[in-house]
Order: C-alpha cells, then structure tokens, then sequence
C-alpha cells in the first residue's frame, strides 16, 4: 500500500502539540509503516508538497503573522485533508490573550518604553520579519480546514485515535474521554 | 401512581408542578443545561435544554411535565442545533480554557465534550473586557460570562444584596456590578454569597485557590456531563 504523505508545522505554537505527537512513543514505528513525512519539523524539510502534493497536512497554532499566512495557504493548496491541532490552531489559544490590546502599544511597551529597556532600543523592523496580524486569528477563518482537534496539547492517545481514524479513511472521531480544551 | 410522560421513547414520572427538565433529572435522565439552578426559578434563556414536546420546540426547563406529553431530547437534529448554542456561546466570550481556573468543573466546558464540540465553526469575536480584581476574595473575569444570570437571581433573591445586574441589548448585552465605580470591591459582596457559589463558568472565582485540584481529579475528569446527572437534582454546586 502506498505510504499516505503528511506534512506538519507550527505557526503561532509552542510545538507542545507536535511534542504531544512524538509522545505516542512506540506508535511511531506503526505510523512510519502507513505515512511518510513531507514538509516538518521531524524532517527539517522547509517546502511542502516539493514531491508531489500531500495527504494529509496537520497544523498546530493559530495566524498571527503574515508569514504564517503564507503557510497556511500553501498548505491549503497542497494538502487533501487539513486538520487544525491543539487550542491554538482552533481558537487562537494563548497568543490571542492579546487580541484586546492594540498591536502599536504592545510593541511600544515591549520595545520601547518599558523602562527596563536599555537606551535605543527599538521596535525591530528588519524586513526578514513577518508583519505581525493587527489580531491573532484561527485556522479555519483564513483556509477551509477539514477536522479539529482540540486540547493543550491533546494528549498522545487523543492525537493517535484521530490519525488512525484518518489513514483509515474514516472521519476522525475522538471518545468523549479523550476530548479536552485544556 | 404518578403520571408519567414520554422521553425518548421513556416513560418518565413526574410530580405536580415539576417541569420536563426537572422531572427527566430527577428519573437520572441527563437534559443539557446551563441557565437553570434546581434552587432557581427557570427563565429559559441558553435553550440549551430545548426538545421536541408534542413536535414543538421548547425549553424542557420551562415547560410544565403534563400526562401522556411526548418529549424529544436526544436526536440528531436537537443535538446538532445544541452544538451549535455551545459554539456561538464560545465565540461571543473569550473562553481559553487552558488558562481557566474553572477548566474541568465548567458546564461550558463539560457540555461541549458531551455533545462533541470540536471547535468554535463560527468567527471568534473576541470582545475586550476587562477583569475585575478590586474586591480582596474574588475575581470576576467577564470574559467568560455567557449571560445565564445565576449570579444575578442569587444575589437577588438569597443574599439580598442585588450586586449583579444586566445591562445593554443584543450581542452588546454584558454583566455589571451595582456599584457607583462598577467594581465589586465597592458591594457588600463577599465569598460566602450564594451568588459566589453558581456561575456554571469561570467567571466568578475565588482567590488565591486557582488550580487547586490536579488535572485527573477534576469535577468532570472522570467521565461525560451526562454522568453527572444526580448532581443536578438538588444541591449548592449544581
């Protein structure tokens, strides 16, 4: 049977969610028999869909950047089935803790009058910085995605129950009990 | 021999004066609900109780059990449109729950593993609203109020006090505190009201005891809402 190609990334994550899937321990070698691995942190591979598009493409963190945008589409574009990891990815999570504050002030504070700052420190403006969003937004109001799975991170059975489900072709359905927000 | 009605194809008793919800709670049949407290008068405002008596759509928590009454609850389509509630309830506040104190013991929380809510569908609205610290035994963080107005009847009518209240129309509808300064520090509000007591979500909390209980041992760690069902016949935490 033909290896199923899945591609993953963090956008704004912790790779908690990417840790909890190394978690499923002694699974992997199971999961290694019925995917490979394209663009991911696990290969260091920087391009997604370079041989050829993706089965499925599995992201941790929501958008907070205009690099992150970029990802995601391109993902998007080369992946069958999208799916949306962790609380982040789902809802935004911790980084849209600063949806309330205006993006200006926060990087004036953190950058330039916080007074522990030493003199001339500035904003950073190096164009090899991705614009940062005026909002931390979730995955599924930039790009369709295709399954949620929701958890801080999900726990390694969580995330194991859903990937099996969906190399078997299945809709990924997660027991009660293994359903978590936090 | 009382009365019964039928629930899902159940015979369910009731006594006189107990509604559909109250009735199916008290037989151990879990009906999913936020708004109603069995120590409150019902006012029918999550709809998340909503079911099909006789065809028709109402709240189960509103409706008096009559003989012979054919209820509704857990179909396909009464679920999804219950999915749903809880998915706009998500988006209109700030719900982070790995940040929440309240995260395990929630009703939020717990009926969305229950009706498996697996993520917000709609655009989150991410309303700003600030947290108020001001009183020295409780934080009130608005971010997560979902309108069910438990405090408010608490306060009200078993306190005595009427420290909550609400204010604005539509989605600009908010919970406030009856206070000159609109901080709760400035009400004779204290830890051990009622009204401290049964806020189904994460709003009301007291301090210095966050996260106390480990993740495992949690109200709801140990199975589904619906599990639960004898806690919300009569008790203080419901």
């Amino acid at each position: 049977m033909k290896k199923l190609r899945v591609a993953t990334t963090s956008l704004a994550g912790c790779f908690g969610c990417h840790m909890s899937l190394l978690d499923i321990d002694e699974r992997l070698f199971d999961l290694l028999e019925l995917v490979e691995f394209d663009r991911s942190p696990l290969t260091d591979t920087k391009e997604i869909g370079t041989q050829g598009p993706c089965d499925i493409g599995i992201i941790e963190g929501g958008v907070c950047n205009a690099e992150n945008v970029q990802v995601l589409q391109d993902f998007r574009a080369n992946c069958r089935i999208l799916v949306a990891i962790g609380a982040c990815a789902v809802n935004g999570g911790l980084p849209a803790q600063r949806n309330h504050l205006d993006l200006r002030d926060i990087l004036a504070t953190v950058y330039a009058t916080e007074a522990s700052l030493a003199a001339g420190t500035r904003i950073p403006d190096d164009p090899e910085l991705p614009l940062p969003l005026a909002q931390v937004r979730p995955l599924h109001e930039v790009v369709k995605i295709d399954f949620f799975l929701p958890g801080c991170p999900p726990s390694a059975d969580a995330i194991w129950q859903f990937l099996t489900d969906l190399i078997a072709g299945r809709e990924p359905r997660v027991a009660t009990q293994l359903l978590h927000y936090d | 021999m009382s009365d019964t009605f039928l629930l899902d194809g159940r015979d369910v008793p009731f006594a006189p004066g107990q509604t559909v919800l109250q009735a199916a709670l008290a037989a151990g049949i879990y009906i999913p609900h936020l708004c109603y407290h069995p120590e409150f008068k019902p006012h029918g405002s999550c709809k998340l109780c909503t079911v099909t008596a006789n065809g028709r759509s109402m709240s189960a928590c509103t409706l008096p059990a009559a003989a012979g009454l054919r209820v509704d609850s857990e179909t396909e389509t009464i679920r999804n449109e219950r999915r749903a509630l809880i998915q706009m309830l998500l988006v209109e506040g700030n719900h982070f729950c790995p940040s929440c104190e309240k995260s395990g013991k929630c009703l939020l929380q717990a009926l969305g593993y229950e009706l498996g809510v697996m993520s917000p569908h709609f655009r989150q609205l991410y309303p700003s609203r600030p947290v108020d610290f001001s009183h020295p035994d409780v934080l009130l963080d608005f971010n997560r109020c979902i309108l069910c107005e438990l405090c408010i009847h608490a306060s009200a009518e078993v306190d005595g006090k009427h420290v909550f209240a609400l204010a604005g129309r539509g989605i600009g509808k908010h919970l406030i505190v009856n206070a000159e300064s609109g901080k709760l520090g400035d009400t004779n509000f204290a830890l051990a009201d009622k009204a401290a007591q049964v806020c189904p979500v994460g709003v009301i909390l007291p301090k210095r005891k966050g996260f106390a209980v480990p993740i495992g041992a949690r109200r709801f760690d140990d199975a589904p809402i619906s599990a639960h069902v004898a806690e919300f016949t009569k008790e203080s935490d419901a």
